[in-house]
């Protein structure tokens, strides 16, 4: 075998072995959709069980709740990497950190925010979203969950040498959510009353297509402070 | 002389000699702007038509939101000349700026409220520029928050500096939101370019206080810097001699 592996090949089993990892802790991956759902649950029951009065809330609470579930499962994203050296490793391997932290903050999204996309709908008509609403949620969270998971990687990779980073870590991230949350709220909404909601789509794609292109340049920045701590 | 300049300002001691003999300077033109500002804006502008008196808050409302604003701006460009150019003097910048930034923000906020109880009849309002300068004092609270985490100074400041960066990103969209969400705040009042919709005799305080609040704000944070320095340096001769001297 050969010392140095292609670049297709190192992040194929980068990509390969995040998903092992992810499918072998299958609680971590179930962790925020169970979240999601019982946040779901308390809303009727501190609100109002009214369908009128959920259906007006449902595009808002789902895209927060959605939101919170990815801030929680952020914490996990670099952890055992930081703890058991594998970071060192990547940092130093030939190949451009940039692409291993794509495939790392994609595997992320796969297992949690692609997850939680699939079962937005469902908790939909838990509270009673209107069914013109459930096409733009699921299109808003496909492309929102992504933004967030790599947006929030950043956050991930400063705080993972701290030893109680999570708190920490939703302080900062949050604020840089705002965006995200307000357009995919809005899609929803937009689609709810009538409204053409296709704009609002296309600001988060440009939201996604942005954080795809330079969240990695500061998660690479901020994995090599944290290493060198 | 090429770029000596550059290199001796990231030297805390000739940043700590330089800013000895400009503080009072800059102490008294912003003192001297503020006053005159602040007494021709709460003494001898015109009453609003439709405010009344009330509207004389701007005085202290916008030029606080101003240097909020650029103060992060000031904050994220100290961490970038940190972190590529590993200038420790940049990092104590960006540390001083964060809370001289964050009580900024946290005053325009609270003029904010001020203004809006008589104009709007409530204190808080969930519109665009408002919501926008909370978030962005929540940025200043994570950064600090963020510094204040990590025992290793060097590790602290890096991680601050890339959060800064990252935060930038956010203010365009701080400012873009004005024009994304329907408002009740009014559209901005000062404009480079195009008629501004104050008249001149209300605008010139308003211009003189907002000089004022910079020269304050230069004022404020080369304090800060070097009471940081003054600190950090503690082990130095240079600075042993100068508190055994006083």
């Amino acid at each position: 075998m050969s010392n140095s592996q292609s670049l297709s090949a190192t992040l194929l089993s980068v990509f390969r072995r995040d998903l092992v990892i992810a499918f072998r802790q299958r609680s971590d991956m179930l962790n925020p959709i169970v979240f999601f759902l019982m946040v779901v649950t308390m809303m009727p029951l501190g609100i109002s069980p009214q369908a009128s009065t959920l259906a007006q809330l449902a595009p808002g609470l789902l895209w927060v709740i959605a939101l919170l579930a990815c801030l929680l499962s952020l914490d996990g994203l670099f952890r055992t990497d930081y703890d058991d050296g594998t970071l060192e490793q990547l940092i130093l391997s030939p190949q451009p950190l940039y692409f291993i932290v794509i495939i790392k903050a994609l595997v992320h999204w796969l297992t949690t925010g692609l997850p939680l996309t699939l079962v937005a709908p469902l908790l939909g008509v838990l509270l009673a979203l209107p069914s013109d609403g459930f096409i733009p949620l699921w299109l808003s969270l496909l492309l929102g969950t992504l933004t967030l998971s790599f947006v929030g990687a950043i956050g991930a990779a400063l705080t993972v040498s701290l030893r109680k980073g999570g708190l920490l870590l939703s302080l900062i991230i949050m604020p840089l959510y705002v965006p995200v949350l307000i357009f995919g709220a809005s899609t929803v909404r937009s689609a709810v009353e009538g409204i053409p909601y296709t704009g609002a789509l296309a600001v988060l794609g440009m939201f996604c297509a942005l954080a795809l292109m330079l969240a990695p340049l500061a998660i690479v920045g901020a994995l090599k402070m944290s290493v060198q701590e | 002389m090429g770029w000596q300049w550059f290199h001796q300002l990231g030297s805390p001691r000739w940043f700590y000699e330089k800013t000895s003999r400009w503080m009072p300077w800059i102490g008294a033109i912003a003192l001297i702007l503020l006053v005159v500002g602040a007494v021709w804006g709460l003494a001898y502008a015109p009453v609003d038509a439709k405010q009344g008196n009330s509207y004389r808050i701007i005085y202290i409302h916008v030029p606080a939101a101003f240097l909020a604003l650029a103060g992060y701006y000031i904050m994220a460009i100290a961490g970038a000349v940190g972190i590529i150019w590993q200038m420790k003097l940049s990092y104590t910048v960006m540390r001083s700026a964060a809370p001289i930034g964050a009580t900024l923000t946290f005053i325009a906020l609270v003029t904010g409220a001020v203004w809006g109880k008589p104009t709007w009849g409530t204190w808080w309002v969930w519109d665009a520029r408002i919501t926008s300068m909370l978030i962005l004092f929540f940025l200043y609270l994570g950064v600090m928050a963020l510094q204040g985490a990590y025992q290793n100074q060097n590790t602290a400041n890096k991680a601050g500096a890339i959060l800064a960066l990252v935060g930038t990103i956010n203010i365009p969209i701080i400012y873009k939101s004005v024009d994304w969400w329907f408002t009740l705040h009014q559209p901005a009042t000062l404009k480079l370019t195009g008629e501004s919709s104050i008249d001149p005799s209300m605008a010139y305080p308003l211009l003189i206080m907002i000089a004022g609040f910079y020269g304050l704000y230069a004022w404020l944070l080369m304090h800060w810097t070097r009471m940081d320095i003054l600190h950090s340096e503690q082990k130095t001769a240079w600075v042993k001699a100068l508190v055994s001297s006083k």
